[in-house]
């Protein structure tokens, strides 16, 4: 049975925004009927709201606090959430704030997710001051499973170095990636990066690269 | 760590701090500063420094001056309102002459104002903010890198000068997430501190920090004898970045993120023809008031962007002394100039020279 939602979840600055993004853009392009959730409960700047006309673009509905963006800085949860967990023709990709912080916030709707197939992807990526180790990474579960009180089931490789990551960025950690999968029984899903990262993945980690396109973009990146 | 990594601005003032020698850091939380404080949190424990969570920014800036006092390279970071609260403390760590780094993450004002980005603070950071005749060195990073050298830098000019130093950063500054390198950041520069209240060992007179000079005359001559300390930080320790002055018809100035806003309407503008200098001051105390004159020799016209209804600009005015006209562009409230509108806006100053 295919899963109903998808969640994601890290360290915050892990990546986890825009790896959301491109899997809610590549649902709707297989012509899924796709929410994406904002359950960004901690941080107000550069988040899944900040892509709007992208997601509208593509069908996507944004569900998200009327706060966003805003300056009332209230750690809410939208009130309309409750909806996807009643569609039965939805898909729903939920990008979650970082740290046991942010994962708190998904903990409330724990009754829904036991009922449907869900998958939770740890986004990591090690060239993050607080995880670049294996150890960090499965602490870093931990605390989210308990806040969340779901359980991982993919890791998403998303190591960069924005606008450094060059063609070896990508697996420069591998290692510490391994030991995570390794110890915790949680598998690698997916090596998530810009078309420059993942071009230099070796043939036999090819099937999972996921190459992803930059949809947040800086106040001095807008067209003019 | 890795000597390559991925942070946030916040994260990068607290990791260059710590490897600048910073050891003691009370702060007390605010948006969009927070990532500092949290890092300070999780970091100061292990590598046995003080984090400490003050009751308020006046407690906090207190501790800083007595950390200060007794020697420690220390650091305090808040946002716009909490700076206000702060600037009593400043102003009486500088009349004590004491070192200590103050980080500020502009959001929008006045009042509790906003949490979104602003640089609304310029006049505070700059100007006073404080009472009497005092100044901070002033350090207007634009990049995650430039965070991290400017970090190391200000723990050393505050050592070197005796004073208080602040980062003027925005919220974008903070929340952005750059690569940078710890590998070529400035070294600690260990300064004799003579004058720190580390204890006498009954060796020595006992050193007072204190603000207070009870004799007017005693007051005057100490501030006479710090506008000489001032004077050579004017004289040394001014920096910026310019490009393309030669030949410009108009020069545009900003600094932090605006710098960078700016810098995209510029490659758009100079694509199209346009001959466009570029000023960006790092200090903003000191001012770089030289390159503004020289620049106005042959420039047409001036014109200062910033998240503000016009604070710096009144420093390039002062600079450019009436020989070409200074226009203003600004958004306020936590808006960000688009590079569109700083290009419009340099098409419709063209139109008039």
């Amino acid at each position: 049975m295919e899963p109903k939602f998808y969640i994601f979840a890290g360290h915050f600055g892990s990546g986890k925004t825009e790896v959301a993004l491109n899997f809610a853009i590549g649902l709707a392009k297989q012509g899924k009927k796709v929410n994406i959730v904002d359950l960004d409960i901690v941080n107000p700047y550069f988040r899944s709201a900040d892509a709007e006309a992208v997601l509208k673009e593509h069908g996507i509905r944004l569900i998200v606090s009327a706060f966003a963006n805003t300056n009332v800085d209230l750690p809410t949860v939208p009130p309309d959430l409750l909806k996807v967990f009643y569609e039965p023709d939805s898909v729903t990709v939920f990008d979650v704030g970082g740290d046991e912080d942010g994962a708190f916030a998904l903990g409330q709707y724990n009754r829904f997710f036991v009922k449907e197939p869900y998958e939770m992807f740890l986004v990591a990526n090690t060239k993050r001051p607080m995880t670049p180790e294996a150890k960090d990474l499965s602490d870093m579960m931990t605390v989210i499973s308990c806040a969340s009180r779901l359980q991982f089931t993919g890791i998403i490789n998303n190591t960069n170095l924005g606008a450094w990551t060059d063609e070896d960025t990508l697996l420069s950690d591998y290692e510490q990636i391994k030991i995570l999968s390794d110890q915790t029984g949680v598998p690698v899903r997916f090596h998530a990066g810009l078309e420059k990262a993942v071009s230099g993945l070796p043939e036999a980690e090819r099937e999972k690269a996921f190459p992803m396109q930059i949809y947040i973009k800086m106040p001095w990146q807008k067209d003019i | 760590m890795s000597e390559k990594v991925l942070m946030k601005g916040n994260e990068a003032i607290a990791e260059a701090a710590i490897r600048s020698g910073c050891r003691h850091f009370f702060g007390y939380p605010i948006t969009p500063q927070t990532e500092l404080s949290a890092y300070m949190a999780k970091k100061m424990p292990k590598i046995g420094g003080v984090f400490l969570q003050a009751e308020s920014e006046v407690a906090a800036i207190n501790m800083v001056y007595g950390a200060a006092g007794a020697g420690a390279r220390t650091m305090t970071s808040s946002s716009s309102p909490g700076i206000s609260l702060k600037a009593e403390g400043i102003s009486y760590i500088a009349g004590a002459d004491l070192p200590c780094v103050i980080v500020d993450i502009v959001r929008g004002g006045p009042g509790l104002g906003g949490i979104q980005p602003a640089q609304s603070d310029y006049f505070q950071a700059t100007k006073g903010g404080g009472h009497g005749d005092y100044h901070l060195i002033v350090l207007a990073p634009n990049s995650v890198q430039e965070i991290v050298s400017l970090t190391a830098d200000a723990f050393n000019l505050a050592d070197e000068y005796r004073m208080p130093v602040m980062i003027l950063g925005d919220g974008t500054l903070g929340q952005m997430m750059e690569p940078v390198d710890f590998d070529s950041i400035p070294a600690p520069v260990e300064a004799e501190k003579d004058w720190a209240t580390t204890g006498t060992d009954l060796k020595r007179e006992h050193n007072i920090i204190n603000s207070l000079y009870l004799v007017p005359e005693g007051l005057e001559a100490k501030i006479l004898e710090r506008q000489k300390r001032y004077d050579i930080v004017t004289e040394k320790e001014v920096r910026y970045e310019a490009h393309g002055l030669e030949d410009a018809d108009i020069v545009i100035t900003a600094y932090g993120t605006t710098s960078r806003v700016v810098e995209s309407a510029v490659k758009q503008l100079r694509e199209e023809g346009y001959k466009i200098g570029v000023i960006r001051p790092i200090t903003l105390w000191p001012f770089p008031t030289e390159v503004f004159q020289k620049a106005a020799e042959t420039a047409k016209a001036f014109l200062s962007v910033e998240m503000s209804m016009g604070q710096m600009v009144e420093d390039v005015r002062l600079a450019v002394a009436g020989k070409a006209p200074v226009h203003f562009f600004g958004r306020t409230g936590g808006i960000i100039p688009t590079p569109a509108e700083v290009v419009e806006k340099v098409k419709e100053i063209t139109k008039e020279v």
